[in-house]
């Protein structure tokens, strides 16, 4: 930090949304600096504002917001000054920009080659020999195994990981003084996402690029920033080094959002060997893949002699990456998806050996709650509908069914009169809310919550956690609670089963497991937790 | 690559046989009389069973599927009745006119839609997509033999820059021949390409606004070759999809533009064969018709897997 003036440098900036959105400004009076060498994260929950700095400083955007007031300045030169060709001769040049999907950020039709070799067509640099050389350089740059074969394949014959790789690849090709990351790797598991920070922030120490660094997550900002920048509501709140945020909060907002971000050391256990066994799985088997003639190299053991019981009371966590075969489990204990062996029992009930016909005066005693609160819920119908639908269906009086409909609203936090209004007039918090209800509807002995709270932001993800934890005491509900956020997992589950490749690699007690971890996954997955220590520490005196 | 278009060509092969036994169990199986139908009410007995041996009817059902199967094999679609003459040359000549009809009103319907549609939702709410919109509108609310009646009645009535109707052939010059062929294949393509048009707005407009065009602009790539690298490689996939379906829509819409242009393509062959009864002809020329929809896919299928590398690797 021996240069003294900011690679970029942001003041007074106000933008405005359109007329109708819910608040006048998408960002409000802004100021920010990050300078050369630098790393600072600008943290905030969803609706904060922070993607807008992102796309303000790049240019990019959407049309239907303006800047209203401030200026935006790399090295000595005003962005917000510029036209067209300007933007376009800056962007890729001096600012590069990594983004949140490597899924879908990259062009699924043009050859990864073809993609960074373009920044430098676009910028009418090097000989078409020089970028081809120099896009191998840099696929090597980013740690990419077999650079040659990875720049001739199309994104999709690529994980998440290595896409994020090349989007980074891609970003750094011009050796940009800015670069900004929107949220990078918050798609990724956790081992990939370590991986990537690190990647991230060894570049950055090389060649001395400035990072704007857009995230939600505590976690990364502990690992990756020199500087915070805490956003609520599009205005800035609290702004200083790494230290003093995570350790000495000052603005209550920044409080209760550390507050928030669950700890990773467990409650105390609760006292659960009395109860019975409510869910009973042994051996469950499912393959994906392979039934056709050609196939069979192709099959994918989802599930490979899955056994775990839960008793009244009890959640059990099953973690794990992407691809673990989570998923499949949680589904295939409700029977959405159909095992090809294992046994499934339900209290007294051999709920696995039931015809389709037979098992369905039996569906209400397993239930689902999903993970996206957006798409899980009809929407063109109300939401006391969708709550009574279930009941209804297995003979309930209708009248009966939305009274209990209406008093299930109130017990998960929201007024009766929800059950008049349709899905999109809530919030995601609100939809986990409803989608709850409309399990418990079924007076559910068993519970699976597939990654129920992995979309919504800290604050909102707290409270539905302690939602879930009331309900079961009050209804004695076994859950299966399926989670990648071993965070989450450490403050709900009361045993963890880790998953790997279709297995279950080690199963304890949620406190045993956290300290004293058997197996090399395990010890793998809790390393790569981001801002392990540095986040306990400021949650310890919450 | 080689292996996909094996296993396509086989299902194309079983498609066409399945196509071939329908058709033959609809015309000739199913209950009535073919040479009674052909003849009509009030034919005579002896009459009828001339008719009958003349078709092979005596012969049991299985033989005469696989004597009309066999000898498509070998090009021979046997003899119309009403035309006295192989029924392949029939349409082979007719093949002449309804062939480079389709073609011509394929080409004109893609050139039309693709630009029109990219240009379109470039600049959407602009007003090159406000006049795409109403073109769009209008092409897909009037039918194609309205559209050629109006074409004759203004280019060849009025202005008379073309024939009303009819075909030189293809013996007296290119030139003639297109010129007869244009205003029909306008009219069979207007209302397809105002269909593709709006397809091919809606699907760049989705591609326009997906995160890997947001990437390369990132990268400082300016919109024109954004567009060009990104945006229209993406939407033709979809586009191709309606192309595909639209297809047998140029085929079967030949019927009805061929009549009314009064050219002698296939299409007005099987109005003719239709209105006199030849049922060999017409089970023939279903035949055709369908062998060329399946063929056509068959093209499609292969052209997605040009398009869209995703699915190459998936086979």
């Amino acid at each position: 930090m021996s240069d003294p003036s900011p690679v970029l440098s942001i003041e007074n900036l106000s933008i405005g949304l359109p007329a109708l959105a819910d608040r006048q400004h998408a960002i409000k009076n802004l100021s920010l600096d990050i300078r050369a060498g630098e790393t600072l994260c600008v943290v905030g929950e969803s609706g904060s504002g922070k993607s807008m700095t992102a796309m303000a400083a790049i240019g990019l955007l959407p049309p239907s917001v303006t800047v209203l007031a401030g200026s935006i300045k790399l090295g000595g030169l005003d962005l917000l000054s510029l036209d067209e060709e300007g933007w376009c001769d800056v962007r890729g040049r001096d600012v590069g920009m990594v983004f949140q999907e490597p899924m879908t950020s990259l062009n699924p039709v043009m050859r990864v080659a073809d993609q960074i070799a373009e920044t430098f067509q676009a910028h009418r640099l090097l000989s078409q020999a020089d970028r081809h050389r120099r896009t191998i350089e840099l696929l090597t740059e980013v740690n990419l195994p077999n650079p040659e074969l990875i720049a001739r394949a199309y994104p999709h014959e690529l994980s998440g990981g290595q896409r994020q790789r090349v989007m980074i690849a891609m970003a750094l090709a011009l050796e940009p003084k800015l670069l900004i990351a929107d949220e990078p790797t918050t798609a990724l598991d956790v081992t990939t996402q370590a991986q990537v920070l690190k990647l991230i922030d060894n570049l950055r120490r090389k060649k001395g690029t400035a990072v704007l660094f857009i995230t939600h997550d505590f976690g990364v900002v502990a690992e990756i920033a020199d500087r915070v920048a805490v956003l609520q509501h599009g205005e800035l709140v609290e702004q200083g080094t790494v230290d003093e945020v995570l350790k000495n909060p000052q603005h209550p907002y920044t409080k209760r959002l550390l507050a928030a971000v669950p700890s990773l050391t467990p409650p105390p256990a609760k006292e659960l060997q009395r109860e019975p066994i409510t869910l009973k799985v042994d051996a469950l088997t499912k393959t994906y893949g392979g039934r056709g003639f050609f196939r069979r190299s192709r099959e994918v053991q989802a599930a490979d002699a899955v056994s775990f019981d839960i008793r009244r009371g009890e959640t059990l966590g099953l973690v794990g990456e992407s691809g673990s075969g989570k998923s499949t489990v949680g589904r295939c204990v409700l029977r959405l998806i159909e095992p090809d062996g294992g046994k499934i029992e339900i209290g007294d009930l051999m709920f696995s050996s039931l015809s389709q016909a037979d098992m369905r005066p039996h569906r209400r005693k397993i239930q689902m709650v999903f993970q996206d609160p957006f798409a899980s819920l009809n929407p063109r119908r109300k939401v006391g509908y969708i709550i009574a639908e279930g009941p209804i269906t297995q003979g309930v009086d209708p009248e009966q069914a939305f009274k209990e409909a209406h008093a299930l609203l109130e017990r998960v936090g929201l007024p009766a009169q929800a059950a008049e209004r349709y899905p999109h007039e809530f919030s995601g918090g609100q939809r986990q809310r409803i989608g709850i209800a409309r399990a418990l509807a079924m007076k559910p002995d068993v519970l699976v919550a597939d990654e129920a709270v992995s979309a919504l932001d800290v604050s909102v993800q707290a409270e539905i956690l302690k939602l879930i934890r009331e309900l079961q005491k009050e209804f004695g509900l076994s859950i299966l609670f399926i989670t990648h956020d071993l965070r989450v997992a450490a403050q709900i589950c009361d045993r963890v089963a880790v998953m790997q490749k279709g297995r279950i690699v080690e199963m304890a007690e949620t406190a045993q497991l956290f300290a004293d971890p058997r197996d090399a996954y395990t010890r793998q997955l809790l390393a790569a937790v981001p801002g392990k220590t540095r986040i306990l520490e400021g949650v310890q005196d919450r | 690559m080689l292996r996909l278009i094996i296993s396509r060509l086989v299902s194309l092969a079983i498609t066409l046989l399945f196509v071939s036994l329908a058709i033959f169990l609809i015309l000739e199986v199913l209950p009535g009389d073919p040479a009674a139908i052909m003849l009509g009410t009030a034919a005579r007995e002896d009459t009828l069973a001339a008719l009958r041996q003349e078709m092979g009817l005596d012969q049991p059902a299985l033989i005469r599927y696989l004597e009309w199967v066999g000898g498509i094999l070998y090009g021979d679609l046997g003899t119309s009745i009403t035309y006295k003459m192989p029924v392949s040359t029939l349409v082979a000549e007719r093949m002449n006119v309804t062939l480079p009809l389709s073609l011509l009103a394929i080409l004109i319907s893609t050139v039309l839609a693709l630009p029109l549609g990219v240009a379109a939702a470039a600049r959407r709410d602009g007003p090159v997509d406000r006049a795409v919109l109403v073109f769009s509108q209008l092409g897909v609310a009037v039918p194609n033999f309205w559209i050629g009646l109006l074409f004759i009645l203004f280019f060849s009535t009025w202005l008379g820059w073309f024939p009303a109707g009819g075909f030189p052939g293809w013996g007296n010059g290119i030139g003639p021949a297109l010129q007869a062929l244009l205003l029909p294949a306008l009219a069979l393509a207007l209302p397809q390409a105002a269909v593709l048009t709006r397809v091919t707005r809606s699907a760049t407009l989705e591609v326009i606004g997906a995160d890997f065009v947001r990437t390369a602009r990132a990268k400082g790539v300016d919109r024109r070759s954004t567009l060009r690298r990104h945006v229209v490689p993406n939407a033709l996939i979809p586009v191709t999809t309606i192309l595909g379906l639209q297809l047998s829509f140029f085929f079967g819409g030949a019927i009805l533009v061929e009549n009314v242009f009064n050219l002698p393509g296939l299409g007005r062959l099987a109005y003719q064969a239709l209105s006199q009864r030849d049922l060999v002809v017409i089970k023939d020329i279903v035949l055709i018709f369908s062998g060329l929809v399946i063929v056509v896919n068959f093209l499609v299928d292969i052209g997605y897997t040009i398009l869209d590398p995703r699915l190459r690797s998936r086979t």
